[in-house]
């Protein structure tokens, strides 16, 4: 669906997208993860058809973004940061002069945009002006808009900016849902660490430009950082005795051991009881799984919360475990 | 199948939408021109009538809602509504010149409403030459208002160079069309440099029009100065649009 080979794109002395090669198949649903100017969105705006490549080349939907704009921009959707209904005007006209430009005759667009009003619970709103609805449901009108001509691919950009919790597992649904039903392919940028996590089943990490991982959120997580168990002892003589037992510990904090392994939950009993049995039994214990922002925070140095990212609202807090 | 025509209908009537739900937003972008037909008109010295006065109001109602006209384009581009119809298959220069048709509509429902309010004063209308003088200013307009958003397009993100350009032209613009008193009455080089303002022939010929007078050189000269900044206004407007991202 997506073939790209060395994408790039400079704006003047700004190296935004620095050679991306990437592929993604009919179906899949990947997300783009990365801190705020790691070149998420320009890879996306190219692919859009928004701005040109400054070298390298992109297919989309079969076509070739430069080349032939228009067949691509008939086949994708595309969901931008910010609000697609102009504000002045009404919702359901919105919509449907969204069909009128894909080119659907008025009827059928709206025919269209009742349904798509219908699915994302706009029914009451839909006959306002855009102005006057609230962020949650501006969005569902974006998502609306984008979805009206059935695109085989669609296109989201940071689509849960700026709403509160509530809406974005709503808006997260709506996406799921879309895609159980009409099997499209979905491609958004996202920095929002449990987006990426619960949504996506792939995520390309992407940071100066660049994809520096691309895998399973599961995989990027057991490859790049795995669990942590915290171990906590009554005396410090038995912590750093227990230490020297131990193959995998990362560290000693007085009475605390950090152990690093790969899969902690099913290794957690065996160990307790070879603990107990050496007579180092441990007084507290604690797993830490990782996030993807331990993924990035290996991959890079950096937290994804540092650079600007927005803060996380639901995301355990996980962020202390050290690289 | 689409094709420019069509994508054209589909912004214009797009653009038209807002209006037509709320037709007496009109009158609120035609509150200054109503205070200089208020407040200026009964000042004017004898020898210049309501008559010679009118169509100068006219046209600067016109060019007051036409030369904003660029603003809501700049606030789509804030919004993002710009962006996602960059993203249909809409041609680009449907999507400018879709917009700039659209000026057509206000230009016609302000001039019937500043006529309507002057006919009981003693304004004289003459259908055939306002109707005629009304064609030259939509055509004028149509340049005007693609200028417009062409500035819109070029500002971007910076609304303060929008309304500063804008405000810095229209006045001198408007002064120097002798829109407001007779330029014949001023100095030698405020004459010549009302010479080079395609609006003043726009004016000089809305003057002759709605007084009747069709078969005059100022309907020609008008008609040739509209088309220019027609022709220059989708020019540049159309180019500004294909490189907008």
């Amino acid at each position: 669906m997506i073939e790209t080979h060395e994408l790039t794109r400079h704006f003047k002395d700004v190296r935004a997208v620095q050679g991306i090669d990437l592929t993604v198949a009919p179906g899949e649903l990947v997300a783009l993860l990365g801190p705020n100017g790691a070149g998420k969105s320009t890879t996306l705006r190219m692919l859009t058809t928004l701005i040109a490549p400054t070298s390298g080349t992109a297919r989309v939907a079969g076509f070739d973004v430069v080349r032939h704009q228009r067949e691509v921009r008939r086949r994708i959707g595309y969901i931008g940061q910010g609000n697609g209904a102009g504000h002045s005007q009404r919702g359901r006209d919105e919509l449907i002069s969204q069909g009128r430009a894909y080119g659907m005759k008025v009827v059928a667009a709206r025919r269209r945009a009742a349904e798509l009003i219908d699915s994302l619970g706009l029914g009451e709103v839909a006959d306002r002006t855009v102005s006057t609805l609230s962020g949650g449901q501006r969005r569902r009108l974006d998502i609306a808009m984008g979805l009206i001509h059935a695109p085989e691919l669609l296109f989201l950009d940071e689509p849960s900016t700026g709403l509160d919790p509530q809406n974005r597992a709503n808006l997260q649904e709506h996406i799921l849902r879309l895609r159980e039903r009409h099997e499209t392919t979905i491609v958004l940028t996202t920095h929002y660490l449990d987006e990426a996590d619960s949504m996506a089943e792939r995520v390309i990490v992407i940071d100066h430009g660049r994809i520096i991982a691309d895998d399973t959120p599961a995989r990027l997580k057991t490859e790049h950082v795995g669990d942590r168990i915290i171990l906590g002892f009554d005396h410090e003589v038995d912590a750093a005795a227990a230490s020297a037992r131990i193959a995998h510990t990362l560290r000693r904090d007085g009475n605390r051991l950090t152990i690093s392994v790969p899969n902690a939950p099913r290794l957690v009993p065996d160990l307790l009881e070879d603990l107990r049995a050496a007579g180092l039994p441990a007084a507290e214990v604690e797993v830490r799984r990782p996030t993807l922002d331990d993924v990035f925070l290996t991959l890079t140095g950096r937290s994804l919360r540092e650079g600007g990212a927005a803060a996380e609202t639901t995301e355990r807090d996980n962020a202390l475990v050290e690289a | 199948m689409s094709n420019l025509v069509t994508d054209t209908g589909v912004v214009f009537s797009r653009e038209l939408r807002p209006m037509l739900r709320n037709p007496f937003g009109i009158v609120f972008s035609m509150v200054q021109p109503l205070v200089f037909l208020g407040l200026f008109a009964p000042l004017l010295p004898d020898d210049l009538s309501l008559q010679w006065f009118v169509p100068g109001i006219v046209v600067m109602s016109c060019l007051f809602g036409t030369s904003m006209t660029g603003s809501n384009l700049l606030f789509e581009i804030q919004t993002g509504s710009h962006e996602r119809m960059l993203v249909t298959p809409l041609r680009r220069p449907a999507l400018l010149i879709g917009r700039a048709l659209k000026e057509i509509v206000p230009v016609i429902a302000q001039a019937a409403v500043i006529v309507a309010i002057c006919l009981p004063f003693g304004f004289e209308l003459h259908l055939g030459g306002a109707l005629l003088g009304l064609v030259i200013l939509c055509v004028f307009c149509l340049g005007l208002g693609a200028l417009s958003y062409t500035l819109a397009l070029a500002a971007k993100n910076q609304e303060w160079l929008f309304w500063t350009v804008q405000q810095t032209l229209l006045f001198p613009l408007l002064l120097l069309a002798g829109m407001l008193l007779p330029v014949s009455e001023g100095p030698g080089w405020l004459q010549t440099l009302s010479t080079w303002n395609p609006l003043t022939y726009v004016v000089d010929a809305e003057r002759a029009l709605f007084a009747g007078d069709v078969w005059a050189n100022t309907t020609v000269t008008g008609a040739i100065a509209a088309a220019g900044v027609g022709a220059v206004g989708l020019l540049v407007g159309v180019r500004a649009m294909n490189r907008s991202d």
